[in-house]
């Protein structure tokens, strides 16, 4: 599999996936 | 008084940091490769990559102490996720394994590909590529690091304190 951080939309992407997963756990079980 | 400033200097230091980021990952690393390909990557490897790294190690150590800072007596409670300051404490340590990254992973590796320190060309394939994907990594971190930062400030006692 390629690594996303390879290409430039794959790092973006894989931050904004990241920014909902975080999102979710702190509005869930953080706050 | 002194809390807008510890603020002013974040936001103008985390824009250097972030801004200088964004140009290795987004304009940089494509040039470089464009300039190899035509024999002038001399120009920015020698001149243009040295003067960015300065700004952007020290901006990234800049960033932090002035996040601290304005955490003040909150500094504790935002780094242990507790109630009130999860938000803000998220991006604090995105930020922090952000700062990490610049100074134990990109700059030592970077001194190695700019022949700032002695590596052999095996060291600086390795070193580039280590040196890649630490800043691409960076630059994934940086988009919930800069989330949190927004909406931790919005969500804390922070920016009532």
């Amino acid at each position: 599999m390629k690594n996303p951080l390879d290409s430039l939309w794959g790092t973006v992407i894989s931050g904004l996936v990241l920014t909902l997963v975080l999102y979710v756990i702190v509005k869930n079980f953080l706050m | 008084m002194e809390l807008a400033l510890a603020r002013w200097i974040h936001v103008m230091a985390g824009v250097m940091w972030i801004g200088l980021l964004y140009y290795f990952n987004f304009v940089q690393v494509a040039a470089l490769k464009a300039a190899t390909e035509d024999g002038t990557a001399a120009g920015i490897t020698k001149h243009v990559a040295p003067r960015a790294l300065l700004f952007f190690r020290w901006a990234a150590v800049v960033t932090w102490l002035a996040g601290a800072a304005i955490l003040g007596q909150h500094f504790v409670p935002a780094f242990t996720l507790q109630h009130g300051f999860a938000g803000i404490g998220i991006g604090a340590w995105l930020g922090t394994i952000m700062l990490f990254n610049v100074w134990v992973l990109i700059w030592p590796n970077q001194k190695k590909i700019l022949g700032l320190a002695p590596a052999s060309d095996e060291e600086k394939a390795k070193a580039r590529r280590v040196a890649f994907l630490a800043s691409r990594f960076n630059t994934m971190l940086s988009i919930p690091m800069l989330f949190f930062m927004a909406y931790g400030w919005q969500h804390s006692g922070v920016v009532f304190g």
